[in-house]
């Protein structure tokens, strides 16, 4: 007897020590992820020092390279992006918990959530051959001719309508990051005690009363750390932004209609044939300041997440 | 009076506006799905299985892409599947409350959003800039780092969910902890766990960006897994870009596999959990 529990505790011990080390392992993930790109990008972070990040110049023959085109291509993409989803998101999150009728509520939660699992490139071959050659000729020429007369915004909507450009690229972004944004405010709001709501009702409180009053200041933290997540989904996102951004590394004028790079697109369309040494490096540094901004993105997100959890009493996640 | 017709009024408007967010959402999503099924019908064929990734103008199709996607799956599940869930099973049976614990549950959950084609980058630097060259193992490598954190959060999850007296019923029978994880924990939480491992399997199916940097494509039959390998989702994003009619119509092809492939995975994960949730 005492054999056998004196290979149980062996056992015990072995398989601990697996599971911790396994544990350990995807944790030293992160860290291996920021080492690596960093001695990747070496070359180029030595060369250009703080100059990268402020430098607009893309020249690989010359071996110059700066990170503006594609940092501002990728911010910008992102918050055309926030801009659309975020009070679509809004509403549809609005309908599912509040409006609906009950029998409604499943089938369309589910529709929207199967639809944030759809691959990326589905988005953006659509976006290529579909959506583009639609907005080059219908919306962009009516857009150019209202929003492009106003003082100071014109200017973000002239140009030629080509379709393809940073408009394009932040509405297929929002069209992508609409069904994330939505179920994880969906989730949030129902996080709402039924008593709060019904204590509204019973004072003669209307529904949007009840969603402005109650359910938003309730769920405020949640709502933002949602919305946070949609835009890392955004900030990183690749195919569905490379088919439709037009892949220029200029940075002309400030329209919306202009062809663009974004940090991501750079990377798909240069990496296979950038050449070893300082191109490569340079690409790899573009990567490396991704993932430095999402990991900020997200981490607050998390952090927001976790607060609204917590107020809730929920789980120690 | 006024007031109340007021408040009537900025309630009708609002959830006017809510219900056409709704449409809104729903109408880009019809019509991309509408555009998939119409463009991917037309283009199926039984070519697409038997005849590899032409040149343009040529008969062809995707047999080739269509098996280095399968092969690489596979090869990903395999290779994070068990770590995964060893990893789950320390975050909940051991390290629920530990400071390693913790970060680990932190650092997952950033890296289950993190973007993919930073993985990709990842894999680069480690392992194809060593080696030299592209090849389908690399991107195997690759969607591997993808599935972990998904089938870790999802393990976890469900395995927190077992409840406790199960697991002293099972410690009072004098059984060490380890078989009392296994035979018993995760035994109950089996779907659910099953269901993570499905949707994980659903999420790198249609990865391209880390595969672009790792396995790169190849036009021909290869089945050699330290040599550039064909996939669909490049192989998609080649031919959707070129110009030529044919191409983009077997792109429109990979695509309505991919999609097909990707809905089925999800619904399936759905019923299974369902079935979880009855049996509870």
């Amino acid at each position: 007897m005492s054999h056998m529990q004196a290979k149980g505790k062996l056992a015990d011990l072995l398989f601990f020590n697996l599971t911790r080390t396994v544990a350990f392992i995807t944790l030293s993930l992160l860290g291996g992820i920021v080492i690596s790109l960093t001695w990747s990008a070496w070359p180029s972070i030595e060369k250009f020092g703080l100059g990268f990040l402020t430098s607009s110049a893309w020249n690989p023959p010359a071996e110059d390279f700066g990170a503006l085109v594609p940092i501002y291509g990728t911010i910008v993409t992102s918050l055309i992006a926030l801009a659309i989803a975020l009070p679509i998101s809004f509403g549809i999150a609005l309908f599912l918990t509040e409006m609906a009728p009950t029998w409604l509520r499943r089938p369309l939660g589910i529709a929207i959530e199967l639809l944030a699992g759809i691959p990326s490139i589905v988005y953006g071959i659509w976006g290529l051959l579909v959506f583009a050659p639609f907005f080059g000729q219908h919306v962009q020429p009516l857009i150019a001719k209202t929003l492009g007369k106003l003082p100071v915004v014109g200017s973000l909507f002239s140009g030629p309508s080509l379709g393809i450009g940073i408009l394009a690229a932040g509405i297929i972004l929002a069209i992508m990051i609409i069904p994330f944004i939505a179920s994880v405010m969906r989730d949030v709001f129902e996080l709402v005690p039924p008593m709060l709501k019904e204590s509204c009702y019973g004072l003669g409180g209307t529904t949007w009363e009840t969603v402005s009053k109650v359910v938003l200041p309730y769920t405020r933290v949640g709502v933002i750390g949602g919305v946070m997540l949609g835009l890392g989904r955004a900030l990183g996102e690749t195919m569905a932004v490379t088919f439709v951004i037009g892949n220029a590394s200029l940075l002309g004028n400030f329209s919306l209609f202009m062809p663009g790079n974004s940090i991501t697109s750079a990377l798909a369309n240069e990496f296979a044939e950038a050449s070893p040494g300082l191109y490569t490096a340079a690409l790899v540094e573009l990567g490396l300041i991704l993932f430095f901004i999402t990991f900020v993105v997200l981490s607050l997100s998390k952090l927001l997440l976790l607060s609204m959890e917590k107020q809730n009493g929920g789980s120690a996640h | 009076m006024n007031l109340k017709l007021r408040r009537k009024l900025t309630n009708v408007v609002a959830l006017g506006l809510s219900l056409a967010a709704m449409a809104f959402g729903l109408f880009w999503l019809i019509w991309i799905l509408w555009m998939v099924f119409e463009q991917g019908i037309g283009a199926l064929s039984f070519d697409l299985l038997v005849h590899d990734t032409p040149a343009p103008g040529n008969v062809g199709g995707l047999r080739n892409a269509i098996f280095g996607s399968v092969i690489m799956v596979g090869l990903a599940m395999l290779i994070a599947t068990p770590v995964a869930i060893l990893a789950g099973i320390y975050l909940a049976e051991y390290g629920r409350r530990t400071l390693l614990g913790r970060v680990t549950r932190f650092v997952n959950d950033i890296l289950l959003s993190a973007p993919s084609i930073v993985i990709g980058l990842f894999v680069y630097a480690i392992y194809v800039s060593q080696v030299g060259k592209f090849s389908g193992l690399s991107g195997a490598v690759a969607l591997a780092l993808l599935v972990i954190p998904v089938v870790v959060r999802t393990t976890e999850d469900m395995l927190v969910l077992v409840p406790n007296t199960l697991r002293e019923a099972a410690f009072a029978l004098g059984a060490p902890k380890w078989k009392v994880i296994i035979m018993v924990t995760l035994r109950s939480a089996k779907t659910g766990v099953i269901t993570g491992i499905l949707l994980a399997l659903a999420r790198i199916s249609g990865e391209t960006a880390p595969l672009l940097f790792t396995a790169l494509s190849n036009q021909f039959w290869s089945t050699d897994l330290s040599e550039p390998m064909a996939n669909l989702p490049v192989t998609i994003f080649k031919y959707a870009m070129s110009p030529f009619a044919d191409w983009q119509q077997l792109a429109w092809a990979g695509v309505f596999i991919i999609t097909m492939g990707v809905l089925f995975l999800n619904i399936l994960a759905r019923v299974v959990f369902r079935q979880q949730s009855a049996n509870h």
